[in-house]
């Protein structure tokens, strides 16, 4: 490994050396959240220089949605971004649906809003918690995952699954709602809304935290454009970019929200759009939860092998994360001919080679975690 | 003054008994050793037992629940683990001083626990130098740590290390510049004397503002030197992985674990010691009935519930806190801590002088 030496000699005339050296963190690394290594250059306690390296999870995804039908691929994307793998999947449903001209009702569609918006509630309040461990402190940690269990389970007994929800197929969705699933909802919007305001007061209005973010790591809003960063990373930077609202998939075109966006682009205004993200699920879950349309859930056989028309397909949908982007390149055939899947934590993971330098190794911790990456979702 | 306190402390009474007879003064010396092992030792595992707990509570579960009714058995199952894994020492490492650094930080907080006055009776030397003592012994952790830090040959270690160099260094001067609020006021530097001289009511309330002052302040600073949250950057978890302690594994592991929980101890036991009447009782001079009732409690329970609360103040930091940044935690103890640390002490000497404090003597 190569170190830059460099003589303080000519600085303050003495014999002393400093030295810029090389250090790894991760794969294997608390704040790295999963298997991601940075390597990093550091002088001191100052960051120089941040070189992600990837791969230490690629399964070849894209390769393997080559063998299988549009239905199984489905189950794959749970494993991209795994706190969003009800957008994952809808992202494909849709993409498929778009191609081979499936219609859907209007309760599939509610569900599907509906779920969707569930798992950013979910996702933001993981993100959260892992957030407040990062900056050092445990406790939100607990709390996050306990909120997040409600939201899980909710989901699970409609299902089946808490993690790997395999649930928004093309043609519908795998299963009706649950009984329960109403009344759930509205019995945690209850619970959640003094929760949320608990957040709050725990790590939002604490000095210590906000004295760690304000001002750390800003991200301007043409190089997130030029890095192609999307969701949260993009709009706390200041652009107002979401698919729900510019090009409106699902429901989302008759519900009332606002799409938080921040000032300056540093990871206060990370840490504020998903809170306040968190507060626009839950109102667009109160508008839609009262009257779900009836309905069938799943418009075609749950068995079938679509066959798609010879074509190119894109289609895309705004994931807790970001813009979550399928590409299909059918040749009329039951399988895909070729599978890409555009996932918006590689993007953002790139700011962070931006914004790190010249910071501590402390805050690069903070904005790595505002940043808000889920590794398999990078190396797929 | 005159409170009636007569305090005797164990190295007082190997003086006696040593020119009487060799055995008895070597026997209050074993005594002393074994007393000293089995306290640190006892107290280290309640402490993390009531960490677990607090914890637990603290994030809305239950915490150790199996081994023994309510886990109490749980650390004591998790060192006898500890004494039995193996200890690492890393090939490329400094070997002497790796095996070294462990017992510096361990045998700075036995050093301090020594001139802690816990009851009356209960004190192993009572020096009159006793506040100097302390501040110069509980320095000497930070050689521990530093140690450590260098002799593993990690880049981490090493980060955590000079972290905790320049924050425990920079820390003491607050620490001790509060500490020198209560020795204006009581007039001595020797522990006893400091706790006698509360007989009247203690110097958090009885020196008005700037008793409380100084009590945030050293407790602030204390929390620093002794690395807890929010000032827990030389471990830093999320950013150093394990910090200094990364490449210790075992027996030496532990120590550094039971040094830092026992140093918790310490400070709690200084700021009960000094700001909040040590073992002395809730006193208000001049009530004596008031003062009667509260005199049923023993001097040694007594300082166990004030050290206890400070303890789960301390905690409770730690439970809710974020971590501060290498910067910003230089930044609070020059421009913030010392300032105002030095304004309290000036504020103090001018009303020792004129004696503009409760109960003048």
């Amino acid at each position: 490994m190569s170190a830059i030496v460099t003589t303080l000699e000519q600085r303050i005339g003495r014999g002393a050396t400093t030295q810029e050296f090389f250090v790894n963190m991760g794969p294997q690394h608390p704040s790295t959240h999963g298997v991601l290594r940075l390597v990093l250059k550091l002088e001191g306690e100052t960051v120089k220089d941040v070189i992600p390296v990837l791969g230490y999870v690629h399964r070849g995804v894209e390769k393997m949605g080559e063998h299988l039908s549009y239905r199984q691929f489905v189950h794959l994307t749970d494993r991209l971004d795994y706190l969003s793998a009800l957008a994952n999947n809808w992202a494909v449903a849709k993409a498929v649906e778009k191609a081979a001209g499936i219609e859907t009702n209007e309760r599939i569609e509610t569900i599907r809003t509906l779920v969707a918006e569930l798992q950013r509630i979910a996702s933001h309040q993981l993100w959260w918690g892992v957030f407040g461990m990062d900056l050092g402190a445990f406790t939100p940690f607990l709390y996050g995952f306990r909120d997040r269990e409600r939201i899980t389970d909710i989901l699970e007994e409609t299902i089946g699954a808490r993690l790997t929800m395999n649930y928004i197929q093309p043609g519908g969705v795998m299963f009706d709602l649950h009984p329960d699933f109403q009344r759930k909802v509205k019995e945690f919007i209850a619970y959640f809304r003094p929760k949320l305001e608990e957040y709050e007061t725990l790590l939002s209005r604490n000095i210590i935290a906000q004295e760690r973010m304000r001002g750390v790591g800003v991200l301007e809003a043409a190089q997130a454009v030029a890095l192609g960063a999307t969701g949260p990373v993009l709009r706390a930077s200041g652009v107002a970019h979401d698919l729900r609202k510019s090009e409106p998939y699902g429901v989302y075109g008759k519900v009332e929200f606002d799409v938080p966006v921040g000032a300056r682009g540093d990871c206060w205004d990370r840490y504020w759009v998903r809170i306040e993200e968190i507060r626009q699920s839950l109102r667009i879950i109160e508008q839609l939860i009262e009257n779900i349309p009836e309905g069938k859930h799943l418009l075609v056989k749950p068995a079938v092998r679509t066959k798609v028309p010879e074509g190119i397909t894109y289609s895309q949908v705004e994931t807790a994360r970001g813009v979550f982007g399928v590409l299909l390149v059918s040749d009329g055939k039951d399988v895909p001919y070729r599978i890409h899947v555009r996932t918006p934590n590689f993007n953002n993971l790139w700011a962070i080679t931006r914004i790190a330098p010249g910071w501590r190794v402390a805050d690069l911790v903070t904005m790595i975690s505002s940043l808000d990456i889920v590794v398999p979702d990078i190396d797929r | 003054m005159g409170s009636g306190w007569e305090t005797t402390t164990l190295a007082e009474r190997a003086a006696e008994a040593m020119p009487g007879s060799l055995l008895a003064g070597a026997g209050y010396v074993l005594l002393a050793v074994v007393g000293a092992s089995l306290f640190v030792a006892v107290l280290g595992m309640a402490l993390i037992y009531a960490e677990r707990k607090v914890a637990a509570h603290f994030q809305c579960r239950l915490g150790p629940m199996r081994v023994g009714p309510h886990g109490i058995f749980q650390t004591v199952a998790d060192t006898i683990k500890l004494l039995f894994k193996e200890d690492i020492v890393p090939a490329q490492s400094d070997r002497v001083l790796h095996l070294a650094a462990p017992f510096f930080s361990m045998m700075a907080t036995l050093l301090a626990l020594v001139a802690l006055p816990m009851s009356p009776i209960v004190q192993v030397a009572d020096m009159n130098i006793g506040v100097l003592y302390i501040t110069a012994v509980t320095g000497f952790g930070v050689l521990g740590v530093l140690l450590a830090g260098w002799s593993s040959n990690n880049k981490w270690s090493l980060l955590g290390a000079m972290r905790a160099g320049a924050q425990i260094i920079s820390y003491e001067v607050s620490a001790t510049m509060s500490l020198l609020v209560v020795v204006l006021f009581s007039g001595s530097m020797q522990l006893s004397r400091i706790v006698e001289s509360q007989a009247d009511g203690w110097w958090i309330w009885r020196a008005p503002v700037v008793g409380v002052v100084a009590f945030v302040i050293f407790l602030i600073a204390s929390l620093a030197e002794i690395s807890r949250t929010p000032f827990d950057l030389p471990e830093g978890e999320s950013e150093l992985t394990a910090g200094f302690h990364t490449e210790y594994s075992g027996l030496r592991f532990a120590m550094f674990f039971l040094a830092e929980f026992v140093n918790m101890f310490v400070v709690s036991a200084m700021a009960t010691t000094l700001f909040l009447g040590g073992w002395m009782p809730f006193h208000i001079g001049g009530v004596e009935s008031f003062n009667a009732v509260m005199d049923l409690l023993p001097p040694g329970a007594w300082f166990a519930l004030k050290s206890a609360a400070v303890v789960f103040l301390i905690m409770w930091f730690r439970w809710t806190f974020p971590r501060l940044r290498v910067d910003q935690l230089m930044k609070l103890e020059w421009k913030v801590l010392l300032p105002i640390g030095f304004v309290n002490l000036f504020a103090a000497a001018t009303a020792v002088v004129f004696g503009w404090y409760f109960f003048p003597f």
